[in-house]
């Protein structure tokens, strides 16, 4: 969904900053200091990833090596595998309609917190932001209580509502001041050309606040499809398995199959790569944002 | 809005029908007044438009935490209603427990290490990638991949690498420091440190963004006075940049700290439900998980969640105190009317 709406709108065009005109040191010891950095975040995904090109007695025998030859045997039977296919179409469901319900429950209650004055604003405003302090750890007991109550244990459902819960107050507090930027002038414009205060949203609001909405679109989507700890407490049955605790199965079921395990687990952080480096921009252009306030 | 008073006053008594929910809203239109219309259709869309988000905030976050309140009290194996009361017990249980106080210390010393380790590397990081160098913004979305990719891939891969015959120690012993080939995971005196690299490795990305944020948002034009001054490159970034980063950095150790007070998955993964207190690594939300619903004592987890929480809730109204307030855009401290530029 998100996909679609960036693409039509496509890219802004990338903030420039001339800051190396001044600073005239572009100097090898930055590319060296930048190449360590990059090769340390980026080398244990590597080896997950390389890994499961290898033979189980290629990582005994040389548990630091390369590939030699390089076999795909692992990366197929994990592909060919329905349990993996279950799982993914699990996070995809799980993550998707977690999205979904956060855009669109956030964007309207920002709506309201950024552009209605009413009395109970800032109180409401303080409820959400209040949010913040109350992370899943620690609702988690009780949660599984009450989801257990209605009787929602072992569905897609039952993480679904609390990630969107949960996901809320990041949404409204990266939104606001999205909404609030828009002009008065341009709602008073859209008035006089008779449109009411939804017509406004629908054809005003959506459109200026696209990075805001894709930012926290693409955080909750990645905390979803990366959530462990909900999955762990509500989900014991394995065909509602999201990908994380397929994972962690397939790693104690197939404890002595390191290479198997390496390509279960380099094929399952693909989905959330990809979303993240289709966007990175906007990401950091939206932190920008509620950095900035 | 010409006439905010009537509006604040109509919103009031329409609490009632706010709280029925939507549905039943537009059957209880108030008789038409004087410009009331407009006002009744305003306060029908906030009711439409917040509702849903208030229900279901309310339903499974904020209800949940006072239930814990209420749960915490009882003997409780979480079959049918809670009914054997034992007041305080299952608290004086909790600190009085040894296994609960180590958590914590490690907790405590999680929080610490956090921000030593990762703050100044973080702006580090930041002052470098704001350079105009090749390939800046590949190495962005290649800093933030180790944050972006979930707890269970992290915990899987560094397990399997960090074993007395992994990749780590086959690799040190390859480069000539074999003396350096440890048990990272089992050794109680190097498990928290090796926990400290996993978490640093882990965050580090998401801080550096943060922190170049930060440094994107200072005018241009402060830069280009300090230049036509004479100032130096580390002399501008000392005396504004720094200064001038304060509010990020404040916010970044903000969401530190409740992230480390709130540490589960990387040691629940690692380190499994009872490894981690003996290799040293154990925190309070993993106690909580394996003495609550790990060994069916509801009431007793429910307690420690409402310890995990007070302890977190003090914390941060500490530090919202002492630290957030000097800065005039704390999202976390003010209404929405601060906003407003």
């Amino acid at each position: 969904m998100t996909h679609s709406i960036a693409t039509v709108r496509g890219l802004p065009p990338r903030r420039r900053k001339n800051k190396a005109d001044q600073t005239h040191w572009g100097s090898p010891a930055t590319y060296v200091v930048a190449t360590v950095l990059i090769a340390l975040c980026i080398a244990p995904v590597m080896y997950i990833i390389i890994g499961g090109f290898r033979t189980n007695s290629q990582i005994t025998q040389n548990p630091s090596g390369f590939p030699s030859p390089w076999v795909v045997t692992n990366y197929i039977e994990v592909l060919s595998s329905p349990t993996f296919w279950q799982q993914v179409g699990n996070s995809t469901i799980s993550a998707g309609a977690t999205t979904i319900g956060v855009v669109v429950l956030g964007l309207m209650a920002s709506y309201v917190l950024a552009r209605y004055q009413f009395s109970w604003r800032a109180g409401m405003y303080s409820l959400f932001a209040a949010g913040l302090m109350f992370p899943l750890t620690v609702a988690i007991t009780p949660l599984y209580i009450l989801i257990k109550n209605i009787g929602l244990t072992n569905t897609l459902a039952g993480i679904i509502l609390p990630q969107i819960a949960f996901s809320l107050p990041t949404t409204i507090i990266i939104l606001v001041p999205f909404l609030r930027a828009i002009p008065k002038e341009l709602e008073e414009a859209a008035s006089i050309d008779g449109a009411g205060r939804l017509g406004f949203f629908f054809r005003m609001v959506l459109p200026l606040s696209l990075p805001g909405v894709v930012t926290v679109g693409i955080l909750a989507f990645i905390g979803a499809w990366n959530g462990y700890m909900l999955p762990l407490f509500i989900l014991n049955d394995s065909a509602q398995y999201t990908l994380p605790l397929g994972v962690q199965a397939f790693a104690s079921q197939y404890s002595v199959d390191t290479a198997r395990v390496l390509a279960f687990t380099s094929l399952s952080m693909i989905p959330a790569l990809l979303f993240f480096s289709v966007f990175e921009r906007r990401i950091v252009g939206g932190l920008t944002g509620a950095v900035k306030g | 809005m010409s006439d905010s008073l009537s509006a604040t006053t109509l919103t009031v008594r329409s609490s009632p029908a706010a709280r029925d929910g939507a549905e039943t809203a537009p059957s209880r239109a108030p008789k038409p007044r004087l410009h009331g219309r407009a006002d009744w259709r305003k306060r029908l869309e906030i009711v439409i438009l917040v509702g849903p988000a208030i229900a279901i905030f309310l339903t499974f976050v904020i209800f949940p935490v006072v239930m814990a309140a209420y749960y915490g009290f009882f003997r409780w194996k979480g079959y049918g209603a809670p009914t054997d009361f034992v007041g305080f017990q299952n608290y004086v249980t909790i600190f009085q427990d040894e296994a609960f106080i180590s958590a914590l210390q490690h907790n405590a010393f999680i929080l610490v290490m956090s921000i030593v380790l990762q703050g100044p590397a973080a702006i580090g990081f930041a002052l470098l990638l704001n350079q105009k160098i090749k390939g800046r913004s590949l190495i962005r979305v290649l800093i933030f991949v180790p944050y972006v990719i979930s707890e269970v891939i992290v915990g899987t891969g560094w397990t399997l690498m960090l074993q007395t015959n992994g990749a780590v120690n086959d690799l040190l012993s390859k480069i000539g420091l074999g003396g350096l080939a440890f048990d990272w995971l089992s050794d109680p005196n190097l498990a928290i440190w090796t926990l400290m690299i996993i978490i640093s490795w882990k965050y580090i990305g998401f801080a550096v963004i943060l922190m170049l944020a930060g440094m994107q948002s200072i005018p241009e034009e402060l830069y280009e006075a300090a230049a036509i001054d004479g100032a130096s490159y580390w002399q501008i970034q000392r005396r504004i940049t720094l200064p001038l980063l304060g509010p990020t950095i404040r916010v970044w150790a903000f969401l530190s700290i409740i992230g480390s007070l709130q540490l589960f998955d990387l040691v629940y993964i690692i380190w499994g439900q009872y490894v981690s207190s003996i290799a040293g690594t154990s925190t309070m939300a993993t106690y909580m998980v394996t003495q609550g619903r790990g060994s069916g004592n509801y009431g007793f987890g429910n307690a420690v969640a409402v310890v995990l929480f007070l302890i977190s809730l003090v914390i941060a109204l500490l530090y919202q105190r002492f630290v957030l307030r000097r800065d005039t855009e704390g999202a976390l401290t003010d209404g929405p009317e601060r906003k407003q530029k």
